[in-house]
This record gives structure tokens, C-alpha cells and sequence, in this order.
């Protein structure tokens, strides 16, 4: 990026000073290394968001942003219902709440080795991941209504989870004010059959190792242990989502120029909150992370029946589930007075501090765990929310970010190699797709490290434990 | 450039697809080949066929929506599609297109389109006669 036509505010915070129609300013997290690899489109993208009607304080971008559509990836901004704000299907994205859940194992990597091969495979074979896999669930109207509304709590009714996670999943696991009635037969239609899949491209399932702590206090709190394991899974709201991210992307673009709204590009797609299609985006997009957290409830009772064959005396219970692609009512004090915003969040994390009532009390002393995902053969990361500053709207990055696009990782990595090298360092990789895996290299994305020291200097979370993985079930 | 064709286009996280043709139409048919080149490299067979049908104001838009309704067939109906015959009138696409069902072990199906975006959207005519047309997929 060129940082010629930037402020620097400090050693992480890049300003976009406003001009021309932005109505705020644009603020990117990053420290030097990363602002100068990320695309200009990052920045482009960010000045646009503040061009919004109704956005409040600044368009921000976390320090894993990358060039998205409309919104960056990584991109985060609020807007008032009040002052005209909107509400945009491009700054959820097509896959809504696409999120991280991970489950602790008290398991040591051990235990893993012991059986790493078997438990492999057996994951594999249990978990529907890739294009064309089917989980052999299918919901006919009304129970696709009723998971609709009821989210992961729904699948705990069904049998697919444990009563005791849905406080350690965001909104206890069931998203208020979705309506089924918002979402349209060809979404429901393409969900029919893909409840508890995994998806493909950067979705997966690993088997990860707590390999360093960093804030022993929070990590014990958490019941993260160096060298035990953890089974995290990353996935969206399927076809459903996908399906109202395309429809209402696409009604939201006349729906703009009716409510008289300039659009710097056609993917920033939006309508005023209070208006017809703005309820109905909302009614459709919350079915839609109910979707997601049912979908990802249903993948971790998969993985525990995996686990109860190999490990019968273990129960897994949820450390957390959060979501990267969301639209939220939330408060926050901006001016000096709480406001209720609609804060969008496209590949961010919420990462609330600690004492934040919408917390479960178990998690009120320490704050909000933030899981970040990682690429295969890199690690990943657990945060926790700041208690101080808020910035961003109490957000943090979801992932390392691509460092180069699918073509290029094409170009430089074969799948197999990719797999036996991972082989050769004791990461067992399970994918039908062997181009899928060369697409989805390692070496594709961001030093994850990097992008979650900057966030935790610029006050976005802090780390409390870095995981290696051990195996991989990639879509 | 060969008069018919399609290509695959770098983009950070996605990839953008491009068909271009002597008509109209048949830029829009290799937009769609293009399509399933993000899924699978491997051959596709084209046994079994359907036909949809879209609508929008203008090319680019219309573009958006004969992928997205190409990406709705593929996902509920887990095909993979080799053939794709077009024919658009006006602001009405409809469509005809042969395909087969994913066969995970011979496609080895590399990502899922989620939808065509209006990222770096392009259908224009160009120098000699002609149309390309492209637009970002989200993967």
C-alpha cells in the first residue's frame, strides 16, 4: 500500500484522513511490515465504507484486512438507524457468520500421536467437508424454519450438541429477531442438504496443540494448557447464507438508489435500517447465523463422537464460538453518550472486554475469548477482548489474511508436496482436493503471529495462547 | 486471443472469472466455463442438462445473475456443468446447460462458488467485435 496518502497516528493506527464525501475517517491497524503488504484497495475499500450514510466515528480495517467486495476483509464500521444509517448484505458478506469454534480435549499431543493416523482418518470420514459432501441430515420446511430461529440451541434440542455450550457461544447460541419469513425458498433450497458440512476453500477442521502461553492467568481461566489439545473448527452458514449474501446484494443495489443513496461501488449495496428491505435483510441475515451456529454445533457433536471411539473417558466441552461476518446491534458509548449502533463486522471478530454484560458469567472476569484462525501448516491464536478502549468497536482481526491470491499459490505449491511436507512436521492433512490444499498453502497467507502481535499492540485484544496443529481436515 | 475462450483472473482472496466470445451470449457461456475451472480441472462430462432462466436491466448486472443462477444449480443440485448454450434477448437470459453430478474421487473438487460478486464486473465489447465478460467469485 502506498502510505504516502496516509496520518500516521501511531506505531499500529493509520489514518485516512477524510475528503471528498467521506463522512468519517478511515482508521487501518497495521504496523509498517503489514501496511505496506496489504492491497491499496484496502484503503480504497475503507474510504468508501466511511462514505456511508449513518457511520459513526470511522471505517475501520483490522490488521489482517485484504481486498474484499464493498467492504474489505477485515473491515469493521457502525452505523445509527437514527442519523440514516444502513445496513449493507456486502459488509456481512456471502458467507454470514462464518465463525471459529473451539472445543479443549484435556488430551495431550501425546494422546494424539498415539493414534494420529486413525484419528485422522476417522475424521475425515465423519466430517462432510468439500464440495458435493452431504451429512445425510435433511430438513424438511418446518424444521428448516425451526433451526432457523433456534440456532445451535436447536441442534442441542435435535441431539447434535450439550446444553452446556450454548453460553459459550455467541448470543447463547440463538440469534433474537431472525425470521424465516425473510428468507427465500432458493436459500432454504440450497440448505436442505447441507446442514453439519464443513464447506471448502479455508474451511477446516484441526486437531491444534496448545503450544505457548502467553498470559498464564487468562489461559487457566480459559482451561488452556500447554501440550494439551484442542479441536477448532472453522466454517459459515452454507448454501443458505451464500443465497440471501446473493440476493440481497443484488436488491439492496436499486433499494440504495430509491432511499437516494450515493454508492461509491455496486458491492457497498445497502438501504436505510428503517426501511422495508433494511428488516428484511436483518430478519433473513439473523436466520442466517442461526444457521451457522446450528451448522457448527451439529460439525462439533461430529467431532465428539469421533473423539468418544478413541477417547471415552474425555468429554469436549466448547471453549467458544464466534463469528467473523456479522451485522450487530450493539451499544457503544461514542461522544460520550451510549448509543444502540449496527455494527458490521466482515472477517472481525468481536472481541468484548472483561465485566461486558453480554457476556456469560464464567467468561465476565476475563473478557471474550477471540479465536484466530490459522492456514493448515501455520498456528493459531486465542485472544481475549481488552477491558479498556473499545477500538474499534471492540473488534479484532479473524486470521493471518491472504498474502497472495489462489492463482499464485497455483503457481508456486503442488497439493501432494504441500501434504508431505506438513507429513515430514507431524501435520497429518485429510482434503479430496489436492489443488484445494496448494490453493490454501501455508505459505498463501500472512504470518499470522505478526498480524495478532499488531493487534494486540494496537489494543484490539491481547494473546493468551498460540496452537500448533496436528491434523487438518480441510474442505 | 482465441475468438471463444475463458480464464481465471488472480484476485487476493477469490478469483475472477472471464469468458469472452463473438457474441454477447457466447462471452457469457465461457464466463460460465470458467465457472466450473474454479471447481475442477478435471473433465466434466455433460449427461445430464437443464435449463434456467435470468433477468436484469443491463449486461453487467445480467452477468451477475446468470452466475449466481449457474452457482444455485451446481450447489442444490451438487452438478458440475462442461456446456452451456445461452441465448439472451433483450434483458431476458435463458439458458441451457449439461453437466454431471460431483464425483468427489474423479473432479476432486477444489472450492465452492458462494456467489458472483460485482467486483471488478466488466461486459463490454471490444476492439475487432467481439465480447469479454467477468466478474470476482467469491470462493
Amino acid at each position: 500500500m502506498d502510505t504516502s496518502k496516509l496520518t500516521r497516528i501511531d506505531d499500529t493506527t493509520w489514518q485516512i484522513d477524510p475528503t471528498g464525501d467521506m463522512r468519517v475517517p478511515g482508521i487501518i491497524f497495521a504496523d509498517e511490515a503489514l501496511i505496506e503488504a496489504m492491497d491499496d484497495k484496502v484503503a480504497e475499500q475503507t474510504a468508501n465504507v466511511a462514505r456511508l450514510p449513518g457511520i459513526v466515528q470511522a471505517s475501520y480495517a483490522m490488521p489482517d484486512a485484504h481486498w474484499g467486495y464493498g467492504f474489505p476483509i477485515g473491515g469493521v464500521a457502525a452505523f445509527d438507524p437514527d442519523e440514516g444509517g444502513v445496513v449493507s448484505a456486502g459488509g456481512v458478506g456471502f458467507d454470514v457468520s462464518c465463525g471459529v469454534r473451539s472445543l479443549l480435549t484435556g488430551l495431550t499431543v501425546a494422546d494424539i500421536r498415539a493414534v494420529q493416523e486413525r484419528l485422522a482418518d476417522a475424521l475425515a470420514a465423519q466430517i462432510p467437508a468439500g464440495v458435493g459432501s452431504r451429512s445425510g441430515i435433511s430438513l424438511n420446511r418446518q424444521e428448516m424454519d425451526a433451526m432457523l430461529v433456534g440456532g445451535a440451541a436447536w441442534a442441542v434440542e435435535q441431539g447434535w450438541g450439550e446444553p452446556e455450550d450454548l453460553e459459550r457461544i455467541e448470543e447463547m447460541g440463538r440469534m433474537a429477531g431472525a425470521d424465516p419469513d425473510c428468507v427465500s425458498e432458493q436459500a432454504k433450497k440450497r440448505q436442505r442438504r447441507e446442514m453439519g458440512t464443513l464447506g471448502s476453500g479455508n474451511h477446516y477442521l484441526e486437531i491444534q496443540a496448545v503450544e505457548k502461553v502467553f498470559d498464564a492467568e487468562t489461559a487457566a481461566a480459559f482451561g488452556l494448557v500447554e501440550g494439551e489439545v484442542l479441536v477448532t473448527i472453522h466454517c459459515g452458514s452454507r448454501g443458505l447464507g451464500h443465497q440471501i449474501g446473493t440476493e440481497f446484494l443484488r436488491d439492496m443495489l436499486p433499494a440504495a438508489a430509491e432511499a437516494g443513496i450515493r454508492l461509491p461501488e455496486r458491492e457497498l449495496a445497502c438501504a436505510p435500517i428503517h426501511s422495508p428491505i433494511g428488516q428484511r435483510y436483518l430478519g433473513a441475515m439473523r436466520a442466517a447465523i442461526n444457521c451457522a451456529l446450528a451448522n457448527r454445533e451439529i460439525l462439533g457433536h461430529f467431532a465428539r463422537e469421533v473423539f468418544d471411539r478413541f477417547f471415552p473417558e474425555h468429554r469436549l466441552p466448547l471453549l467458544y464460538d464466534v463469528s467473523h461476518n456479522t451485522c450487530k446491534v450493539e451499544t457503544h458509548t461514542v461522544g460520550g453518550r451510549p448509543r444502540q449502533l449496527y455494527v458490521h463486522r466482515k472477517g472481525a471478530t468481536r472481541a468484548f472486554g472483561p465485566a461486558h454484560s453480554e457476556l456469560p458469567e464464567a467468561l465476565r472476569g476475563e473478557g471474550q475469548p477471540v479465536l484466530i484462525g490459522g492456514s493448515m501448516g501455520t498456528g493459531s491464536h486465542v485472544l481475549v477482548g481488552m477491558g479498556t478502549g473499545g477500538k474499534g468497536f471492540y473488534s479484532a482481526c479473524h486470521g493471518a489474511g491472504r498474502a497472495m491470491s489462489r492463482h499464485a499459490a497455483l503457481k508456486r505449491w503442488h497439493g501432494r508436496q504441500v501434504v508431505d511436507d506438513l507429513a515430514e512436521r507431524g501435520i497429518l492433512i485429510r482434503s479430496p482436493s489436492a489443488r484445494g490444499v496448494a490453493e490454501e498453502a501455508p505459505g498463501a497467507y500472512k504470518d499470522v503471529d505478526q498480524v495478532v502481535e499488531v493487534a494486540e499492540r494496537a489494543g484490539l485484544a491481547r494473546r493468551v495462547a498460540r496452537l500448533t496443529p496436528l491434523i487438518c481436515v480441510k474442505g | 486471443m482465441q475468438p471463444t475462450g475463458w480464464t481465471l483472473e488472480p484476485h487476493d482472496a477469490d478469483v475472477r472469472v472471464v469468458g469472452w466470445g463473438p457474441t454477447l451470449a457466447h462471452a457469457f457461456e465461457q464466463a460460465a466455463v470458467a465457472l466450473t475451472h474454479v471447481v475442477t480441472e478435471s473433465c466434466v462430462a455433460g449427461r445430464e442438462w437443464l435449463t434456467v432462466s435470468c433477468e436484469a436491466p443491463d449486461p453487467e448486472l445480467l452477468l451477475v445473475e446468470w452466475l449466481n443462477q449457474v452457482i444455485f444449480e451446481m450447489a442444490v443440485g451438487g452438478l458440475l456443468f462442461s456446456r452451456y448454450r445461452v441465448v439472451i434477448e433483450g434483458e431476458v437470459l435463458r439458458a441451457t446447460l449439461w453437466g454431471e453430478p460431483v464425483d468427489r474421487t474423479r473432479h476432486a473438487p477444489a472450492c465452492e462458488p458462494k456467489g458472483a460478486t460485482y467486483t471488478a464486473l466488466r461486459v463490454e465489447r471490444v476492439a475487432g467485435g467481439g465480447w469479454v465478460a467477468g466478474c470476482v467469485v467469491d470462493v
